[in-house]
């Protein structure tokens, strides 16, 4: 069961502006075993979306991935050809997107979508496929899908496009799906439908989720491992339980104060991360959080963290976390004290 | 709630009465028959000086139209917005928009790119003569920053320089400039990002103390909704369907949709999602040009009743400053 699906070995994604070069993912490193949900948060231009465009091989010029290696069932996506990756996409890894008015094609009706899918990635006849589509729209929610699947898109409400777009991304039975926002264009009350298919069908068909997502609630709701992104880079990864109830780096914990809770006493102030996120372009030297951080000491100006196990499910990256772990000296060797 | 009790002389500052705002919608997109999208639909309220009255629902609900038509923004179909007593026409809105003011959502498209900062908050005190000498303007424009907690040089900048908070905060100079009794806050958080959103709540609540500021504060946020405001009215389909002191609401929701709108928010805290049952209304909000038949919002309503479908509920003070439209509490 605790097979590696996915191995990301130091992934950098630049994009050459002529402004300069972007390093919108700056080394990140992850696994994500078969079946597993891992949620991606940070904010925008943290680098979360990027990151699994890299894993579809999405990314376009200016933009190039310069670094780092993606193995994926054994294989590195990096090396990959076109041809390779276009039987993949969709067949092994799909993706579903934040915005489902623009990611489906107006002028094709919603089967023929579908088909079109299942028809370039497995070996059956118009008729079966036709099936196959009606299925996968039945699977998740849409009430009479034979009459359905010869609607246009716009004869379809958010909520439903959404649907279809994941009944579309999962027509082949991916291993890895790849969730990039993919309620947050949906009205509250549609959101929770979204998310409650999303949990059945995890449990129907075992894939692994990569969620990527601002919303902390609902990573909370969905996933077992938690990523924290901040300027590119990876700065927190643990359990779920381990992010809300005992975060580490002082962004993740920032994250979590700065959001009003339901359950809160009135007039309770928030506590916001102060300062402007971080610029790319002219990104600080030392860790990219240091000129928001309140903890921020000597060393923090000067050199980025190396990350710190502090259990076995979770790891930081932040120099406070450097007098817990004396064994960190000799990993650090090279490294004097600030 | 402090802050209700301090406006405890219960001055109404803005009635609204019995607000409708109908838009000429065409039926189909080659149709050249047209209906009346009924944004807006009878909506009465009050809201007190110095406090937050919070508006949430979901898209096309109405909200961000009452927001527009309480400026004057839009001409109102039919009913009365009155501002201190004052009936809000197209005659006395030149004078009452120096004390009514808004803030958008959008911070990208709200700023003219070609205006410099300076002038972009400068531009309200010109349209209402606010400056007498040129000094004086750029002193006013120069506090207004400081206001906002930005810095004295970037009133030479452009918008393109600046951060979405950061221009969030010159929409809200701008709308300071002309000291302003009254805000609506058009969704002001939304488009910024997490750790940004906290910041730009808490000077919106800071601005109100100082300012004796009075909002309209209109989001789909429920969270956010409940943090700021003093009393929090639920939409749904151009129909106030429950307004109530925010505690009170989120303690003890009375209305099937606010009960199915605040278990769908998900919470960043796991054991609770994990233990907590959700309320999954079923199907999507009707179209408002076709509203349902009496009840709006009876086909997604786990409890409705016939005669949901027959007559229309009024909005009725079920307890004390509780108010819910619902036939559940016909008696």
């Amino acid at each position: 069961m605790n097979k590696t699906l996915l191995d990301i070995q130091n992934l950098k994604v630049s994009f050459f502006t002529p402004a300069g070069e972007v390093r919108a993912v700056d080394g990140i490193s992850y696994t994500l075993n078969a079946g597993e949900v891992i949620g991606i948060v940070g904010e925008s231009g943290s680098g979360k979306s990027v990151s699994s465009y890299a894993v579809m091989r999405l990314i376009d010029p200016p933009g190039r991935i310069k670094e780092g290696k993606i193995m994926f069932n054994g294989m590195d996506l990096t090396q990959a050809d076109e041809k390779t990756m276009q039987s993949i996409r969709g067949n092994e890894i799909s993706m579903i997107f934040q915005d489902p008015m623009t990611s489906l094609n107006p002028v094709f009706r919603v089967g023929n979508q579908i088909i079109e899918a299942i028809l370039k990635h497995q070996d059956v006849s118009r008729k079966e496929a036709r099936q196959q589509a009606i299925e996968m729209l039945r699977l998740v929610g849409i009430p009479g899908p034979e009459k359905r699947i010869d609607q246009y898109p716009h004869e379809f409400s958010g909520g439903m496009r959404q649907r279809a777009m994941i009944a579309m991304a999962l027509s082949c039975r991916p291993k890895l799906l790849i969730a990039d926002e993919p309620t947050t264009a949906l009205d509250v009350t549609i959101q929770a439908q979204i998310l409650e298919l999303m949990k059945e069908l995890k449990q129907k068909i075992n894939m692994a989720i990569i969620l990527i997502t601002h919303d902390l609630g609902i990573i909370s709701d969905l996933c077992d491992r938690v990523i924290v992104m901040y300027a590119g880079k990876i700065v927190e990864e643990a359990s779920i339980d381990d992010i809300f109830y005992n975060p580490k780096h002082p962004y993740t914990s920032g994250l979590l104060n700065s959001i009003p809770k339901l359950d809160a006493d009135e007039n309770q102030r928030l506590v916001p991360i102060e300062g402007n996120p971080v610029d790319l372009l002219n990104p600080p030297a030392g860790c990219p959080f240091a000129p928001r951080c309140k903890h921020c000491m000597r060393i923090c100006l000067k050199e980025n963290p190396p990350f710190y196990r502090v259990s076995d499910t979770q790891k930081a990256a932040c120099w406070l976390l450097y007098k817990d772990n004396p064994e960190a000296l000799e990993e650090l060797g090279c490294i004097k004290e600030g | 709630m402090a802050v209700l009790e301090k406006a405890a002389g219960n001055e109404t500052l803005l009635e609204v009465e019995n607000l409708k705002k109908y838009f000429l919608a065409k039926k189909g997109m080659l149709s050249s028959q047209t209906a009346w999208l009924k944004a807006v639909d009878d909506v009465s309220f009050n809201i007190n000086k110095g406090e937050t009255l919070g508006l949430v629902g979901e898209s096309g609900c109405g909200k961000t139209t009452i927001g527009r038509t309480i400026l004057h923004l839009y001409e109102p179909t039919s009913g009365t917005v009155k501002f201190k007593g004052r009936k809000i026409d197209k005659h006395s809105i030149k004078t009452l928009r120096r004390h009514m003011q808004i803030i958008f959502q959008d911070p990208f498209a709200s700023l003219n790119p070609r205006m410099t900062v300076g002038d972009i908050i400068g531009e309200p005190l010109d349209i209402h003569n606010l400056a007498k000498t040129k000094n004086e303007r750029k002193d006013r424009i120069l506090a207004l920053l400081e206001m906002v907690g930005l810095n004295p040089e970037h009133a030479n900048r452009y918008p393109h320089e600046f951060s979405g908070g950061q221009r969030q905060r010159i929409g809200i100079a701008r709308a300071l400039a002309v000291e302003p009794e009254f805000i609506v806050c058009d969704e002001p958080i939304s488009a910024l990002d997490v750790s940004i959103q906290a910041q730009v709540i808490n000077m919106l609540e800071d601005l109100q103390q100082e300012l004796g500021l009075t909002y309209l504060f209109i989001a789909h946020d429920l969270s956010v909704v409940k943090h700021i405001s003093d009393r929090v009215g639920v939409m749904y389909l151009g129909k106030l369907v429950e307004l109530s002191p925010s505690g009170k609401l989120y303690k003890n929701p009375l209305h099937p949709y606010t009960k199915a709108l605040l278990s769908a928010i998900p919470v960043p805290d796991p054991n609770l999602s994990r233990s907590r049952k959700r309320i999954i209304l079923e199907g999507d909000i009707p179209s408002p040009i076709n509203p349902p038949s009496g009840c709006r919002f009876r086909t997604r309503c786990p409890h409705a009743k016939p005669i949901c479908a027959e007559a229309e509920p009024v909005l009725k003070e079920l307890e004390k400053d509780h108010f819910c439209a619902c036939h559940l509490f016909d008696s």
